[in-house]
């Protein structure tokens, strides 16, 4: 089979024969028929395996039909791969049709040999991550000294800080969060209510899973549970509003009309996380006791009176406000985290993205490592 | 175009100066010890390939960075403070930058209500006759998001016209548009040059645009050698400069 002539290549009727193939010998490959990229695996092997006894290594594509400018691009690849593994490759008989798409990607010329960029060694990799992440807290901490400045000058400034805004945002953190804030404190009332009972009835303790469920509920599962409703919604969503925010340059349109965006953005934003939380808390409260007092009626044989009356002899006022208290700082931190990580964001939807990520993931942490601190601060203060 | 305006501005009437500025990102220069001046009325053109440095130096002349080295006057005051006020010009950024969550009546009324004491129903009257200016009469209540990209590029316009600045920044304003669109964003910015005196530093590598609207522009190197022209467009077609000249003449380098 002789090189065909260029008009044939375009004759449908020789697709059938679409196929390549590679004649080896010592220090020779001769590549002859079709070669496209959706194929060009095989291309890459055959010389790498060609390749294996070193020294030279010619590549005759005088039997080429035809080849896509992605198996020219391998094939230039390759040389240069090679010769700087100490192997020439010599690409010859290039088919005169081909020669213009060799010259495009640069095939015709010697092979350009570039020194093989120098991997981070393991110092090094340790060296950089941490320059990355002092660079991230430098950024953190100089964005919280920045809202913090904010905050001191909403008193003079009111308006700069567009509280305008709040009720709004209180709306979409607050009241659209209800229907998934009272599901999942439901069912965990219910589940803890349904946990207990079998072994609370082994010893007829019966009317003390309104104690259980009504503590835990009100002192620990209800702050965190909505915070972190509240973090995987409005957390996540202040990220990547603010992020995309960023990254469309309207974070830069703000500033450029005088108008500062961190109190813009940032100052509502915390408000209304601050206002929100404790309520949803409080609602997550009265929804999870009806969880418990459920399962009380339906498989623990205690009656509705009863169980809110050993609910309301076992709670304190204080369970359920230290509660409502911790949630305000949560609502802070979700609102700064998230307010941070969108500022933050440069470049495309890809920071975005990771942003929004690292959000959550931060709120998570925060939330538990701060309530941990709250438990023990409460703790040594003998509450 | 009018031939009487200055071939270069006398140094009382700048309203814009730049002197020995350096630009670049944390320790990359892209450009160092820029001086040129804009004056009043002009309108001024910022030439360059692509990675010259134009849009970065329009950031460093609003004040969005902070220059390692030298100065920058607007209208006799400097360097531009962001956070001290309302900035005593307007900005148009290249894709627009409209708040995507108001509509572009929002848009245009936002530095009209965070900047005077206007009563909603006048700061709105006043954002509708800036959008009638520039021809986008009918789009007040749309969101960003349903306007073509032209007619981003006039909403942007209005909102950086908002408070009647006597200096507009925009950021290559008929990049990215059909000819017919692009020669419109022209003739509005040579028509409120014209009508309102309106001064106006262009970034653009438009070279059409560039012969129709600049008065004077500098042309930067993009290998960092600074400024390598500076005048009248048209006269710069013929400079010796071999940079200068593959500019104006679509030719790279070989």
């Amino acid at each position: 089979m002789r090189t065909a002539a260029p008009g044939d290549a375009e004759d449908p009727g020789e697709r059938v024969d679409a196929t390549s193939s590679f004649e080896r010998s010592p220090g020779a490959v001769r590549l002859a028929g079709t070669f496209c990229t959706r194929e060009a695996a095989r291309t890459w092997s055959e010389i790498h395996d060609a390749a294996k006894g070193g020294g030279e290594l010619v590549l005759d594509l005088s039997d080429v039909r035809r080849m896509d400018g992605g198996v020219i691009a391998l094939l230039v690849a390759a040389r240069a791969e090679l010769a700087a593994e100490g192997v020439s490759v010599r690409i010859v008989s290039i088919p005169e049709a081909l020669r213009p798409l060799f010259e495009l990607y640069r095939g015709l010329s010697p092979p350009v040999e570039r020194p093989p960029r120098a991997a981070l060694g393991g110092v090094e990799a340790i060296g950089d991550a941490a320059l990355r992440w002092a660079d991230e807290l430098r950024g953190a901490l100089g964005f919280l000294a920045e809202a913090g400045a904010a905050f001191a000058r909403v008193p003079l400034r009111p308006r700069r800080a567009h509280l305008s805004e709040v009720p709004w945002l209180v709306q979409r953190a607050g009241f659209d969060a209800l229907p998934i804030v009272v599901l999942i404190s439901l069912l965990v009332g219910f589940v803890m209510g349904y946990q207990s009972a079998r072994q609370l009835e082994r010893f007829g303790a019966n009317v003390y899973v309104a104690d259980l469920v009504g503590i835990s509920i009100t002192r620990e599962l209800a702050p965190l549970m909505t915070a972190i409703i509240v973090a995987g919604r409005s957390g996540a969503g202040y990220a990547s509003e603010i992020g995309t925010m960023k990254v469309n340059d309207e974070i830069d349109a703000l500033r450029v009309m005088g108008l500062p965006p961190i109190a813009r953005l940032v100052v509502p934003r915390v408000f209304a996380l601050v206002i929100v939380l404790p309520v949803l808390a409080l609602v997550s409260d009265v929804v999870g006791i009806a969880g418990g007092l459920f399962v009380a009626v339906t498989s623990l044989d205690v009656s509705a009176p009863a169980y809110l009356l050993e609910t309301r002899r076992a709670l304190v006022a204080w369970d359920v406000w230290q509660g409502l208290i911790k949630s305000a700082p949560f609502g802070m931190t979700i609102a700064l985290i998230a307010c941070q990580q969108g500022f933050a964001a440069s470049g495309g939807a890809e920071s975005v993205g990771r942003r929004t990520t690292t959000t959550v993931v931060a709120c998570l942490l925060s939330l538990v490592l701060l309530d941990a601190a709250f438990t023990f601060t409460l703790r040594l203060l003998g509450k | 175009m009018s031939a009487a305006r200055p071939e270069a501005a006398p140094a009382g009437e700048r309203l814009l100066e730049v002197r020995g500025l350096t630009i670049g990102w944390g320790a990359k220069v892209l450009q160092r010890d820029l001086t040129f001046g804009v004056a009043r009325g002009e309108v001024f053109a910022i030439l360059g390939r692509s990675g010259a440095g134009k849009s970065t130096l329009l950031r460093f002349l609003v004040g969005l960075e902070a220059p390692d080295a030298g100065r920058i006057v607007i209208a006799g005051h400097g360097p531009v403070d962001l956070s001290a006020g309302l900035p005593p010009f307007g900005v148009m950024f290249q894709a627009g930058a409209l708040f995507g969550s108001m509509t572009v009546g929002e848009n245009v009324r936002l530095p009209l209500d965070e900047w005077t004491d206007l009563p909603p129903a006048a700061a709105a009257a006043v954002a509708r006759a800036k959008l009638a200016l520039v021809g986008l009469e009918g789009a007040f209540d749309q969101l960003p998001s349903e306007l073509s990209g032209g007619m981003l590029k006039r909403a942007a316009m209005a909102r950086a016209l908002a408070l009647d600045p006597e200096l507009v920044f925009l950021d290559e304003p008929s990049a990215g548009l059909d000819p017919i669109t692009a020669r419109e964003i022209d003739d509005l910015i040579r028509a409120l040059n014209d009508g309102l005196g309106l001064t106006c530093v262009v970034v653009t590598h438009e070279l059409e645009s560039v012969f129709m609207l600049a008065d004077r522009c500098i042309v930067l190197d993009d290998r960092g050698g600074g400024i390598v022209a500076e005048g009248d467009p048209r006269a710069l077609c013929d400079s010796a400069d071999p940079r200068v000249r593959e500019f104006f003449n679509r030719r790279p380098r070989s």
